[in-house]
């Protein structure tokens, strides 16, 4: 008996202490009241937001550590930032640990909800909404996890951001998952980060469908070691409408997949179905950079099996005629650059544009039939996604 | 000696502690307990920085200052001052950040109007306690009598100096972090030497409480200043205004973007370097700073919008400050000669 009571001591004491709940409805005094209860939080508190429409003037802000904000579904607690007046963000999260669930965002001016340097983030079942649908007014990123380490990303929806719906920047150790990314003009984007991993979303009716980016110029560079793997990326074909000058502004209408400098990645059991310019693309860097840490060559892109229908069929590429006629009416569904080193299994259909300097954009192109060689070896997927007890948040 | 023995007894009931000067006058001692201590004190008279609830005398060892460039809040005038709890003090670190001993507090009244309509809208204090700084916003009473914590922060019908009539916002405890923070720790920004005049910190050093006047003190131009040179200045105003979140460690660390006064790599600073996350903050323009144009440059764009989502700061103005979109300007358009 002794030796029971000393556990359950031991047990007590690594409970949280007194982990707290609050609950927030919605009406007059919303936003006061619901940033003090996120400023009020101590660690390991729940913050409910009730059913409603929460009408907010200003981006939230959390900066407590160990904090879960939970609504009534992401149809039930909308937080409604049409006639939001300062900040560049919905909701900022800048503590460890933070649980983000069950509730919606709708137009934000600026981000949906930036998490920067908040390791160990969940967001489940969250939906940030531009309701106006495409529109370079609207806000850049609706999720965007940046600078973090552990970053679990499941069941959200993102629809009309004016770069990416669902924006992984600068972190390590992600899993982006059973989500939805609409109409925005990248749907989910990977950008300078290492050990993500991207499967069973839908990603359709963006300008591009899911792009994994590495960036010269910025604090965190080496993009790589991703898994782009069982997702719907259908018919991706709204016009690019990203405000000019963003790096997503030159991404091509009706493009599925698109790996841009980056090392090890693997795409594969992918459905790719109505990309009218390419439902694959891995390429270079297009710009000229002055960076000596940043390698702009795509090296050990590998493209499994996946599922092609119909695809490069209407390309938005120069040239476009000249090319379906040469290949018959639509483009085989990889199009490499023929910069870095890809990697196909042998059934693969692919062209290569042959360029022979980085640079240049798709420039100086001598296209022909894709001729890569087969993976040398089992890619290696030990460290790639989110660490796994972030799933027992959800 | 009624009144005096009156004013006594008030002030005791709030809880202030007052010691009779050589004078006779009363002489009220800041408040350590609530400085140095736990929680959120509610009312800014609790800390007894000013020797009156309407916080215009301040008390023992509570020190106004100016800075030589200030940050641009929508014209409002600020009214600094620093506290230096008794034994401690002030310690210089080349010409940046001043280092508070544990117990000091930085005090910043936010005010609009000229002379007797003056109206204080907002006092936000930076305490450092000795698990680090805290930084608390507080919003004054249409009485002008009390200052009560605002941790939510809140927004006031403002007319600005220039007559515009504006929703101005308090900030929140989280926003005030968010300028105020190196590598998510909460950290003074304005009482840097070179940011200091040389005659103030001089007073504090003949006074014991600043341990020397540094190097590089008071480097920085008055931005507003038509004799330094247009460079001078428009990096004192973006080292003032931008560098606390535009700084390795700083909030915008992600962009790149490195607008402190000590950065000299053009890149960094904005010079040809393309947008990272600005979305429709870039207005459609390619870099931050095209040198020679400044209708190309990012930079001028944001700085000369009030629209959230794209104007910079993100942060502390609903308006445009004028002038300084005119010195970016003239900066921009200088590197193109």
């Amino acid at each position: 008996m002794i030796r029971i009571s000393f556990a359950t001591a031991l047990l007590a004491s690594a409970a949280p202490a007194l982990a707290e709940t609050h609950t927030i409805s919605p009406g007059e005094g919303a936003q006061e009241r619901l940033q003090e209860a996120l400023i009020l939080a101590e660690p390991g508190d729940e913050i409910v937001l009730k059913a409603g429409r929460y009408t907010l003037t200003d981006g939230l802000s959390l900066d407590i550590d160990g904090v879960t904000v939970r609504g009534a579904g992401m149809d039930g607690t909308v937080l409604d930032f049409t006639t939001q007046a300062g900040s560049g963000e919905g909701l900022l999260v800048t503590s460890d640990n933070v649980t983000l669930r069950d509730f919606a965002l709708e137009n934000p001016k600026g981000d949906g909800i930036k998490s920067k340097g908040a390791d160990n983030i969940v967001y489940y079942r969250v939906r940030v909404t531009w309701t106006n649908g495409p529109d370079a007014g609207n806000g850049a990123y609706a999720i965007y996890p940046v600078e973090s380490t552990g970053v679990l990303i499941d069941g959200v929806k993102v629809t009309g951001a004016s770069d990416a719906g669902i924006y992984v920047g600068q972190s390590n150790r992600i899993t982006v998952r059973n989500s939805i990314a609409e109409a925005n003009v990248a749907g989910i984007e990977i950008e300078n980060s290492r050990n993500a991993l991207v499967e069973h979303n839908v990603a359709t009716r963006n300008t591009g469908g899911i792009l994994v980016f590495d960036l010269p110029g910025l604090p965190v560079m080496g993009g790589g070691n991703v898994i782009i793997a069982n997702n719907l990326v259908v018919s991706n074909d709204t016009p690019n409408f990203a405000p000019p000058g963003n790096i997503v502004a030159g991404v091509r209408r009706g493009t599925g997949i698109m790996v841009m400098a980056n090392d090890s990645v693997l795409i594969e059991d992918n459905i790719l179905h109505n990309n009218p310019t390419a439902p694959i693309m891995v390429i270079a860097y297009t710009l000229q950079y002055d960076d000596e840490r940043y390698n702009p060559l795509p090296r050990g892109v590998v493209v499994g099996a996946n599922n092609y229908g119909i695809g490069g069929d209407d390309p938005q590429l120069d040239g476009a005629e000249m090319l379906l006629a040469a290949f018959g009416g639509a483009l085989p569904p990889v199009m490499w650059d023929g910069l870095g080193s890809l990697y196909t299994t042998p059934d693969t259909a692919g062209w290569s544009l042959n360029l022979t300097e980085q640079g240049k954009g798709l420039s100086g192109a001598n296209p022909s039939p894709l001729n890569a060689p087969a993976p040398e070896a089992e890619f290696d997927r030990s460290e790639i996604g989110a660490p796994a007890e972030l799933d027992a948040r959800i | 000696m009624r009144g005096i023995g009156l004013l006594f007894a008030a002030l005791s009931a709030l809880g202030l502690s007052v010691v009779a000067q050589a004078t006779g006058a009363p002489k009220i001692m800041v408040n350590d307990a609530k400085v140095q201590g736990e929680g959120f004190p509610r009312v800014l008279a609790e800390y007894a920085f000013f020797q009156d609830g309407g916080a215009r005398e301040p008390s023992d060892r509570v020190h106004a200052y100016e800075l030589n460039t200030p940050l641009f809040s929508d014209g409002a005038e600020k009214l600094r001052y620093i506290y230096v709890p008794e034994g401690a003090k002030l310690d210089a670190d080349g010409d940046g950040l001043l280092q508070f001993p544990v117990g000091s507090a930085i005090i910043k009244t936010f005010a609009f109007g000229e002379g007797e309509d003056q109206r204080y809208i907002e006092t936000r204090v930076l305490l450092h306690r000795a698990d680090g700084w805290l930084a608390l916003p507080y919003r004054w009473n249409e009485e002008q009598t009390e200052a009560r914590l605002a941790l939510a922060g809140g927004r006031v019908p403002i007319t600005t100096p220039s007559g515009e009539k504006i929703s101005y916002r308090i900030p929140n405890k989280n926003q005030c972090k968010a300028c105020h923070s190196v590598d998510g720790e909460v950290i003074p920004i304005g009482p840097k030497a070179r940011n200091l005049s040389a005659e103030w910190l001089s007073e504090m050093h003949d006074s014991g409480r600043l341990d020397a006047v540094p190097e590089g003190a008071n480097a920085l131009p008055k931005w507003s200043d038509a004799s330094a040179s247009t460079d001078r200045r428009a990096r004192a105003y973006l080292d003032v205004n931008c560098a606390h979140c535009h700084r390795p460690g700083g909030g915008a660390s992600n962009s790149g973007l490195d607008l402190s006064w000590e950065q000299t790599d053009a890149f960094a600073i904005g010079i040809n370097k393309p947008p990272v996350a600005a979305g429709r903050g870039a207005g459609g323009l390619l870099v931050s700073i095209e040198p020679g144009k400044p209708d190309k440059s990012i930079l001028v764009h944001r700085m000369n919008s009030d629209e959230p989502g794209v104007a910079m700061p993100e942060l502390g103005r609903s308006t445009i400050d004028h002038e300084a979109v005119k010195l970016m300007r003239d900066w921009i358009a200088e590197m193109g000669e």
